[in-house]
């Protein structure tokens, strides 16, 4: 398998402390990678330094066989899209021009937008059903709308990868589906490999393809969810105990926390 | 759900109404004054100085000298410092993302003033070396060392908007006290508290016109060049710079045209408060928050604020002169009273 992302021995230094120790990992092209692990194990860190970002104190970052330092700002931003938590901030602009600086990587100073642009930043709000939504101004949409309008900025950046840092958190149920399946259609329809940090285990179980896990900003496995989401692993990654089950229609492994005192 | 609610027609929509709008004011303002001079004379005045047009003069040679030597001059002034100040205050807002920045608030405009009077103290006057190089120049470094002044103060407090406004007012008051002792031990050399602190147009020539404009029109094209990455900078540093944007860069590059821009304007007219926050404000009301239309909107309703609150000036009370400060603080500080309260 062919990898977009290749790392070695990376690690990654804040304020004198060490957040990441000597990760080497890859990142498999065209597939869904969900990043795992509790709280304070690195994950947004390395998505950061995966986006170029943040440079690593040590070891080396292949984009595509070539050295991540090597790319220049306007390439990084043409290759990779990347959102952060809560990025949801209020603007005061429309749904449609949020999604228009979407082309900033690919437009030249003071050139207008050209049709294609235009078409382009057509279909991702289609893609994500802003259509309709399109003159509506973003900062009076509810969280979850908000995070849709992201995306399409996103999706209007045609990115050869997409890195997302916990997209569904603080949404209710109804719209992280929501979020997950638009993600899934986009995937489908242009084959953008996505990289996300994801803290909901059965959530990941259904959308990802293959699952690192990071703990304490260490490296400690890395597969298919078969091969990844076992009792013993996530029991021993969380500290805590988990009654695993079969999801009753897909099929796949999903997590459901057990109490001590039953 | 609230839909876009702006005028937000057309850029040249609103640079055509404003722009009107302007070119209608200075005829009006030309007439208004001690003498009154008719609109039909002041315009066939003025037509008569265009090239190939000679009218048959109807009017006297003091009312002539009145228009052209006198009112036509400073009301030039009066258009390009309210467009690069309102210029400047867009810029600060949009770069900061803090809707409260403003040259005059972030205390730019006394640096400004302390490097205009220092050239003057420091370097003889007269010379060709003074008045083209080093008045803009020591102004200039001073507006740079405030804005530097201003960001070790607010830095570390999560950059909230407070913080900032609060070192523009340490900053202010500090090169307050300095300029005012400076004039105060300088003899006759600079001119009087009233004009650094409160700005004057009075003494307004087309030397200064002349001195002014191009200032301003290099400035605002390199600041407007930049429009696209103000919009997106509303997004986030961390945003901006994933879309590719050199984000140090495009802040250098706008802080120092912003920061050119009022210490041109400072060391002519001296410091005139709350342009740069009034008018970008109201535009963005009016408009909408796209750069593409609120810096040239914002510029060409700046120079129409300024010319009538210069207007005022010198017409409010006979055959005396208000400070221009006075005048735009009058308005000025509420409003800063009015956004503190709503957005802080």
């Amino acid at each position: 398998m062919l990898n977009v992302f290749e790392t070695r021995s990376i690690a990654y230094k804040y304020k004198e402390t060490l957040v990441l120790h000597g990760i080497s990992m890859g990142i498999p092209q065209g597939l869904i990678t969900g990043i795992l692990g509790p709280n304070g194990s690195g994950k947004t860190t390395i998505l950061k330094i995966l986006s170029g970002i943040y440079k690593p104190s040590q070891g080396t970052v292949w984009l595509n066989s070539r050295p991540l330092a090597e790319y220049s700002r306007q390439e990084l931003a043409r290759q990779i899209a990347f959102l952060e938590q809560n990025n949801t901030a209020s603007l005061p602009f429309t749904v449609r021009e949020v999604v228009e600086m979407g082309r900033y990587p690919w437009l030249k100073p003071f050139a207008p937008l050209t049709a294609q642009d235009a078409e382009i930043i057509d279909d991702a709000l289609d893609c994500f059903g802003l259509t309709r939504k399109q003159e509506q101004i973003v900062e009076t949409m509810s969280g979850g709308e908000r995070q849709l309008v992201s995306l399409a900025r996103a999706m209007a950046q045609e990115p050869k990868i997409l890195i997302l840092d916990e997209p569904t958190t603080y949404l209710d149920i109804g719209h992280q589906s929501l979020v997950m399946e638009y993600l899934r259609k986009w995937h489908k329809k242009s084959g953008t490999t996505i990289i996300m940090v994801i803290h909901d285990l059965n959530l990941s179980s259904q959308y990802c393809d293959h699952l690192i896990v990071l703990e304490q900003g260490t490296f400690v496995m890395a597969g298919s969810k078969e091969e990844v989401l076992c009792e013993e692993l996530i029991a021993k990654t969380y500290k805590a105990s988990f009654a695993m089950i079969k999801h009753p229609v897909s099929g796949v492994p999903q997590f459901l926390p057990c109490f001590s005192d039953r | 759900m609230r839909e876009k609610h702006y005028f937000k027609n057309s850029i040249r929509n609103w640079n055509m109404v404003l722009g009107l709008l302007l070119l209608f004011s200075i005829i009006l303002t030309l007439t208004l004054g001690s003498v009154k001079v008719p609109v039909s004379l002041t315009i066939k005045i003025l037509l008569n100085q265009l090239p190939f047009v000679n009218l048959n003069p109807v009017w006297s040679t003091s009312q002539e000298d009145i228009i052209l030597a006198l009112r036509l001059p400073r009301i030039f002034v009066a258009v390009i410092v309210g467009a690069m100040l309102a210029t400047a205050g867009t810029a600060f807002q949009g770069i900061l993302r803090n809707p409260l920045a403003d040259p005059y608030i972030l205390g730019i405009s006394s640096g400004a003033a302390v490097g205009a009077a220092s050239a003057i103290l420091l370097v003889s006057q007269g010379s060709i070396f003074w008045s083209g190089i080093a008045l803009p120049l020591f102004s200039f470094l001073g507006a740079i060392l405030s804005l530097g002044m201003v960001f070790v103060i607010a830095w570390n407090r999560k950059r909230e908007t407070v913080s900032l406004i609060l070192a523009g007012v340490v900053v202010q008051s500090f090169l307050g006290a300095i300029l005012s002792f400076a004039i105060t031990v300088s003899g006759h050399k600079l001119k009087s508290i009233v004009f650094w602190l409160m700005g004057s147009l009075a003494a307004a020539g087309w030397k200064d016109v002349l001195f002014l404009l191009p200032y301003l029109l290099i400035c605002y094209l390199i600041i407007y060049a930049y429009y696209r990455n103000f919009n997106i900078l509303v997004l986030g540093e961390q945003a901006a710079q994933h879309l590719g944007m050199n984000v140090e860069k495009t802040k250098i590059i706008a802080l120092v045209a912003a920061s050119l821009l009022t210490a041109a304007a400072v060391s002519v007219v001296g410091i005139i408060g709350f342009v740069g926050l009034i008018v970008p404000h109201i535009i963005r009301i009016l408009a909408g928050p796209d750069h593409k239309i609120l810096l040239p909107a914002s510029c060409l309703a700046g120079a129409i604020f300024l010319l009538w609150s210069d207007t005022l000036a010198r017409t409010l009370i006979p055959a005396m002169e208000i400070p221009i400060g006075v005048i735009t603080a009058l308005a000025g500080a509420p409003f800063f009273g009015y956004l503190l309260k709503k957005r802080v």
